[in-house]
């Protein structure tokens, strides 16, 4: 039996209506912790004055820096005592989830019991870090509620100027247009530099993440420092019995309107079989005895559209990879930034496929640490020192597929020109 | 030297666990091998392996910050249901997967019944992506579960049907930091008072060089008030922000009135189509009003409504605006396009209309 509940004329409004209440469920923790009484009074009083009242601090677990978010309140009395004493430290635990965030629901409840005992017993799944979030912990028991969860087999995520926990889709676990092993390229590269999240010294956060497609279902081109996109480079492929069965589901509108209509490089045609080409770059597929859809490959920017659609009947080749992306961020401080390529294709497929991406993290990851002023993050850093620079400093070679356009005005010294065009034809030559 | 009375245990840096020992085995066994998948009703995903095997995933709404209960009550229904296996996707829903389709009924009939809402798949309104708000963040201008539990209330519908020209991710943001993310529609405090600054604390709290660094368009700067060492904010450049606010506390940017809430939409981080957009403002001013906050589920369900009349299908709320043009969505939607609307920051005028391009 926990103490009594305060009041909560605001919260109790929240209770009704047919979405889960997260209210009710801290109300029916409050009936046997204190915390949980008082966590719903301090909330109460942010409704009620419309401010929020937690300040951070210093707090942590034994050997790391960071993972853990300190929350101590500042409400307090006329005489500096916290007016929700039972909520006056109320620390969160960020911990990495298993890639893909797979649970057995064994695990789900064994990390249910250990929050029970040593914290609040309010748990997100997941926070926007990607994170299990177990909030509500005394700075007293951070450290036994850690020890229950690392014996449980999982370890703390990022905070702070820190590597920060990576998210990828559920992939090639359950999707059909995932272009590689999604959890093991994050289980890989995170794994290999838990140093850089548990012990923060990097000018910033630095965050990976990855997508099994172009869908980007991870958000990672809006998020992520370094984003792992699915890709490939064959042809499309196709398969006429599911092809046919869309068609005479769907139709000749639905065909032209929402598959041919929207392809953004017009790399898709209706064509009647007898007229469909035949080429290294062209995939096709008969919709029914008379017409079938033609693809030009080498026009086919690889968006998904078409794939979306007709799920099945046309599906991602079979060379498959990644498309590398550095720098998406949001607003703070210059202004959003997509992240833009840097690596137009990275095969991903052997181990030493996979282990590239980590060197490409430890490359970008070191240089960040080097050149980054303090609060910056990569795509700040890169538009600061210009793409170029960035590229020269971590050792890949200049691509078109780098641009959007080439440049639109001639403010560049460019008296290394032919040096340069010479290098690139000796590269090429040997390679 | 002192022997510590108690050992402490070194942590064990396994970082992120291995998913394959907690995914359903019907996963497990066809890793790497789905040949294509189909919606039979809202909420259910059926895939199909190229070896033929096949899975039906439940997917069901949560109210993200759950409590140890709520939790249990999932696992109980995944034991008794489905098949013990169960994952979340970045948006909070939980997904359930059964090897054997007549399980599919009486598992969307056990979440129903017990408050899970199935749905969230395809062209529907999914759960909002959000922050920690009031709950417990150190910054918050507002709150986030609150926000998003009042406003699924109302896209309850939304969300067990697909009845949306394409898919609508939604996003909730507490600050101007944006943690929510990129959305179809966001909602993010916007800040319309420059700091308040308690300047007994600056000294004390607040490490002034950073601040000033921290700051977008260089209003700040270091000053003596009341013979302390303090900061000063140029405030016929400050745009309200907030960004000096997490490093300097004493930089009060919330204040109950003046803390308001805009509305962007377009946000899009999918290749398919057009390339990977980002979100615009729309609208702005809107109060904070707990509990409930009405004003802002108005417009968001205004724009709603519009677009799932007005869009083609497969058509991102982006491809729409693309297609009708900006003065016809504010004219559809009855939002105001003011001057706060015309971009100025760095590369504004790249969002100019530099063409004779206009729809009449």
């Amino acid at each position: 039996m926990a103490k009594k509940p305060h009041d909560t004329p605001n919260l109790d409004q929240l209770e009704s209506g047919p979405w889960p209440s997260f209210v009710t469920g801290l109300k029916r923790l409050a009936e046997d912790k204190d915390a949980a009484v008082d966590l719903l009074g301090h909330l109460e009083h942010s409704y009620a004055t419309k401010k929020g009242y937690w300040k951070g601090g210093t707090v942590g677990v034994y050997g790391y820096g960071g993972g853990i978010i300190p929350r101590f309140t500042e409400i307090k009395d006329e005489n500096g005592k916290p007016v929700y004493p039972d909520a006056a430290e109320f620390h969160t635990l960020r911990v990495m989830p298993p890639a893909g965030m797979h649970y057995s629901t064994e695990i789900l409840r064994k990390l249910a019991d250990i929050w029970e005992r040593h914290g609040s017993g309010l748990i997100a799944f997941h926070g926007q870090s990607g994170d299990i979030m177990f909030q509500g912990a005394t700075t007293e028991n951070v450290q036994k509620a850690f020890d229950e969860i690392n014996e449980a087999g999982f370890d703390l995520g990022g905070a702070g100027p820190a590597l920060r926990t990576a998210m990828s889709c559920v992939g090639a676990a359950r999707c059909e247009q995932s272009c590689y092993d999604e959890g093991k390229a994050h289980r890989m590269v995170i794994n290999s530099f838990l140093d850089d999240i548990h012990r923060p010294a990097l000018p910033y956060k630095f965050k990976f993440k990855f997508s099994g497609c172009p869908n980007d279902c991870m958000n990672s081109i809006q998020r992520a420092d370094l984003a792992v996109i699915g890709t490939w480079r064959d042809n499309i492929r196709t398969d006429e019995p599911l092809a046919k069965k869309w068609y005479a589901k769907h139709g000749m509108n639905e065909l032209v309107n929402d598959v041919v209509a929207r392809c953004p490089t017009k790399a898709i045609q209706l064509k009647e079989i007898k007229d469909v080409r035949k080429g290294k770059a062209i995939s096709a597929v008969a919709l029914n005895d008379t017409h079938a859809l033609e693809i030009d490959n080498s026009d086919c920017v690889r968006c998904m559209h078409c794939i979306n659609v007709m799920t099945g009947a046309l599906a991602p080749g079979t060379d498959k990879g990644a498309t590398i992306l550095c720098g998406g961020k949001r607003t703070l401080k210059i202004g959003d930034q997509m992240g833009t390529v840097v690596v137009p294709f990275q095969r991903l497929q052997s181990e030493e496929d996979y282990e590239k991406i980590v060197e490409l993290g430890q490359k970008i990851i070191d240089f960040f640490a080097e050149n980054a002023l303090e609060h910056e993050r990569t795509g700040e850093m890169i538009e600061r020192i210009g793409l170029v620079n960035f590229l020269e400093g971590i050792g890949l070679d200049v691509d078109p597929n780098m641009v959007s356009a080439p440049r639109t005005n001639p403010y560049v010294r460019a008296d290394g020109w032919d040096e340069e065009v010479a290098k690139i034809k000796a590269k090429k030559a040997a390679a | 030297m002192a022997q510590p009375q108690q050992q402490i245990r070194k942590a064990k840096e396994t970082g992120v666990p291995d998913a394959k020992q907690y995914m359903h085995p019907t996963l497990r066994a066809n890793h790497g091998n789905w040949k294509y998948h189909d919606r039979p009703r809202p909420g259910v995903l059926h895939h199909v392996s190229h070896s033929g095997a096949e899975v039906w995933t439940v997917r069901a709404g949560t109210q993200r910050q759950m409590d140890v209960h709520t939790i249990r009550k999932l696992c109980d229904i995944g034991d008794r249901y489905a098949d013990g296996h169960v994952r979340f996707t970045i948006r909070s829903n939980i997904e359930y997967m059964v090897a054997e389709q007549k399980k599919v009924a009486p598992l969307i009939e056990a979440l129903e019944k017990n408050g899970f809402p199935v749905g969230g798949t395809g062209n529907s309104v999914s759960m909002i992506a959000h922050t920690q708000g009031w709950l417990h963040c150190d910054i918050p201008g507002t709150d986030a579960s609150g926000v998003v539990k009042a406003l699924m209330d109302e896209l309850h519908h939304e969300f067990r049907h697909e009845e949306m020209p394409n898919r609508v991710h939604m996003s909730t943001s507490c600050c101007e930091i944006n943690c929510g993310g990129q959305a179809d529609i966001a909602i993010i405090v916007q800040y319309t008072k420059p700091p308040k600054i308690n300047h007994d604390l600056v000294a004390n709290v607040c490490e002034r060089p950073a601040v000033v660094a921290r700051c977008p368009v260089a209003a700040i700067r270091p000053a003596l008030v009341n013979g302390k060492p303090s900061l000063e904010v140029d405030e016929k450049k400050c745009m309200c922000c907030g960004a000096c606010y997490p490093p300097c506390p004493p930089m009060q940017i919330n204040d109950p009135d003046h803390t308001k809430l805009a509305i962007w939409v377009g946000g899009k981080n999918s290749n398919a189509r057009a390339k990977p957009t980002f979100m615009k403002m729309v609208a702005a001013g809107l109060p904070n009003n707990p509990p409930r906050w009405p004003e802002v589920a108005e417009v968001v369900k205004k724009i709603l409504r519009v677009y799932k009349e007005d869009a083609r299908p497969w058509e991102r709320l982006s491809d729409w605006v693309e297609r009708i043009g900006w003065p016809r969505f504010f004219e559809k939607t009855g939002l105001t396009f003011t001057k706060y609307l015309i971009d100025d920051w760095r590369g504004s005028r790249a969002n100019l209309n530099a063409s004779t391009h206009i729809r009449f």
